[in-house]
């Protein structure tokens, strides 16, 4: 039993289920990103731990209690929202004591707690202005006072970068990171960016129709994801997913695929774990950064093989080079040196890191190996 | 340069503009004007036929006669009792209809229901069905709740006829009201009313002008309600002023009928200028992303 506990929830609005069966326990001090695209039931599962919207079956639970028809003010909950929602009447002090009046703390007590909260987020000079007169990036920093101040065993933060301009959000992004690491609070944090739930999370969900597609760290998520929603969702840019064949080459299993000038390849796998599959057709995952030029390619890897691709299109983008080529009928982007000299309608050797490949089922799209 | 000769080709064109607003104002102020000079002269120098001119001989004498001893009705109090009717009923009629469209605007917005579209659909309606049709109702309900003929129940009817206005104006003003306040709020601790006396009515300034505007002028100006429901004791001012006028004993004193009409006129007039310039001032700047 964790401290924070979703046991079988679901929820629908008349016969339309917007969430199915979902199961997460978050230990405490744990810092769960809920990530998927719009409506696929993110936000919802946040309000239903908020106390916001019922839970139609299942229960929730904090520190063991079942949260099931507990009002939102009794759950011990802190929310940030999108919008940040300040109380336009009142000032930013008056935003930030505005919970604890309500649960009755005393006013010498509000003060003091004022005080600490706003000097961790350098509001102090602002505790006087109305939401009105601050910017984007101020009311961000009162919203989280506001929550911080109460002290909650939970913190949901609903996309709070999202209302921000993209520099904004980035030291946005650190500043968060940072508090967690400051206060140890458990945290779960909605959001649409993958960015944002690889760099913040301790453990990710990617939801998708309403179904949690896999739970696990920021690393097995990137690197195992459970199937193809996943591997393409996860990751800027996305993993590459094109079509391929398991052959048997020298007896090991390799995939062969269709380059665009029409050439076969076979590529072998790191791994045995296809030996029984020679014949079947797979859609094969591979990131950018395990697609390189030969000299770019990971050293530590034992299955780096070289193949000779025709170039479509060269993205120089800085510190890399993108560089795209067609397989399978599919655009594949390999990440390559930024001085590397390639363009495009050269064949050029693109080294893949077969320890990095994934193989997916065409048809149900779920991992294989 | 070239911002030098627009303005100077514009100029014709200000000048004409700037003479017709000029005269539309003269026209609409005339009726005031008139009612101010004739108030302002003894009727002999009406009577003789200067009603436009300004007073030769200067007097309050009718003002003083309207407010406390013209004949209205068949006592010569003046429009002093019927005017403090008028105020008597019209504060709470006003305080209670602007509050109840606040809270039901509140609770169609934040706290929907089963059926609240319906609801709002019905109190729309009340707002246009005719006064006549609910007159023998509302008498028959007010002899029943033993209010018929005091200012209590003409309280009672404005009251009742304001809701549908009033929840008119605040349900689309709250429909407009970000509902993650509201959740913040729940979140923070505070109940039913707590969120709507602490966040959602401070607000609400704009939009209860409008309605306060709204609904005392409707409520001051009505005489229907007023001439059907009301005592001798317990008449608005809008029925005083009728009886003023009405009154046939000896000559017709049109200074001191158009010094009542000025006051029965001035409350309205000063509600506009003392709450008109919070009429577009946006309270809500800053609650959200702006």
């Amino acid at each position: 039993m964790g401290f924070l506990d979703i046991k079988q929830a679901t929820k629908s609005y008349g016969s339309l289920r917007v969430l199915h069966e979902t199961d997460i326990s978050i230990e405490e001090g744990e810092f769960l990103v809920l990530v998927g695209p719009s409506g696929c039931g993110k936000s919802t599962l946040l309000n239903m731990i908020a106390g916001l919207e019922d839970i139609t079956s299942g229960e929730i639970a904090i520190k063991g209690k079942s949260m099931n028809g507990v009002k939102p003010a009794d759950r011990n909950i802190a929310m940030v929202f999108q919008s940040y929602a300040l109380y336009p009447n009142m000032t930013v002090s008056g935003n930030i004591s505005f919970g604890m009046e309500m649960h009755g703390i005393a006013k010498p007590e509000r003060e003091k707690r004022i005080g600490q909260v706003a000097d961790l987020l350098q509001i102090s000079h602002l505790l006087d202005r109305k939401p009105g007169q601050l910017s984007g990036g101020q009311r961000q920093r009162v919203a989280m006072g506001r929550a911080l101040v109460r002290e909650p065993d939970v913190f949901l933060f609903d996309e709070p970068l999202s209302n921000l301009d993209a520099k904004l959000r980035v030291d946005m992004r650190t500043e968060i990171k940072k508090l967690h690491q400051k206060l140890g609070t458990t945290i779960v944090y909605v959001t649409h960016d993958q960015i944002e739930a690889l760099t913040l999370s301790t453990r990710i969900a990617v939801m998708f129709g309403g179904y949690v597609q896999q739970l696990g760290t920021p690393k097995e998520i990137y690197d195992n994801p459970a199937n193809m929603f996943v591997a393409g969702f996860m990751g800027s840019p996305s993993m590459n997913l094109f079509p391929a064949k398991v052959v048997s080459a020298d007896s090991k299993p390799a995939a062969e695929v269709t380059l665009a000038d029409g050439k076969k390849a076979a590529i072998p796998f790191a791994s045995d774990a296809l030996s029984s599959s020679i014949g079947r057709d797979i859609i094969l995952g591979i990131r950018p950064e395990a697609i390189t030029d030969r000299d770019g390619a990971d050293r530590n890897s034992r299955a780096v093989h070289l193949v000779e691709a025709p170039v479509e299109v060269t993205e120089p983008a800085g510190s890399d080079t993108f560089v795209v080529s067609q397989i399978g009928g599919k655009d594949v982007t390999g990440r390559f040196r930024a001085d590397v000299a390639v363009k495009a309608g050269d064949v050029f050797p693109f080294a893949f890191n077969m320890e990095k490949a994934v193989a997916f089922d065409p048809k149900t799209e779920n991992r294989i190996a | 340069m070239s911002t030098m000769s627009r303005s100077s080709s514009l100029r014709p064109a200000r000048v004409i503009l700037y003479l017709l607003l000029a005269l539309f104002c003269i026209y609409y102020l005339l009726p005031l004007y008139v009612m101010v000079v004739n108030s302002l002269k003894p009727l002999s120098e009406i009577t003789s036929g200067g009603m436009m001119s300004l007073p030769k001989q200067w007097t309050i004498a009718p003002w003083e006669s309207a407010w406390s001893t013209a004949q209205v009705g068949v006592e010569a109090t003046g429009l002093k009792p019927y005017f403090l009717n008028s105020i008597i009923m019209v504060v709470p009629a006003v305080a209670l209809s602007t509050l109840v469209g606040a809270l039901n605007g509140y609770v169609l917005t934040k706290w929907t229901f089963r059926g609240a579209t319906i609801l709002f659909g019905l109190l729309l309606f009340g707002c246009f069905i005719p006064f006549q049709m609910v007159l023998i109702p509302m008498a028959r309900m007010l002899g029943l709740m033993g209010l018929a003929g005091t200012v209590p129940g003409l309280i009672f009817v404005h009251f009742v006829y304001g809701i549908g206005f009033s929840t008119l104006y605040f349900r689309n003003y709250y429909a407009a009201f970000p509902t993650e306040l509201v959740r913040a709020a729940q979140i923070d601790g505070a109940g039913f009313f707590r969120i709507f006396w602490r966040i959602l009515l401070p607000s609400s300034g704009p939009i209860a002008v409008v309605c306060v505007i709204w609904q005392f002028t409707n409520i001051w100006n009505d005489f229907l309600f007023g001439a059907s429901f009301s005592d001798f004791d317990s008449q608005p001012m809008t029925v005083a002023l009728n009886n003023l006028v009405q009154s046939s004993t000896g000559v017709k004193e049109y200074n001191v009928h158009f010094a009542g009409a000025i006051m029965a006129a001035l409350p309205t007039l000063l509600v506009y200028i003392v709450a008109g310039r919070y009429f577009v001032r946006g309270l809500m700047a800053g609650s959200v992303k702006g």
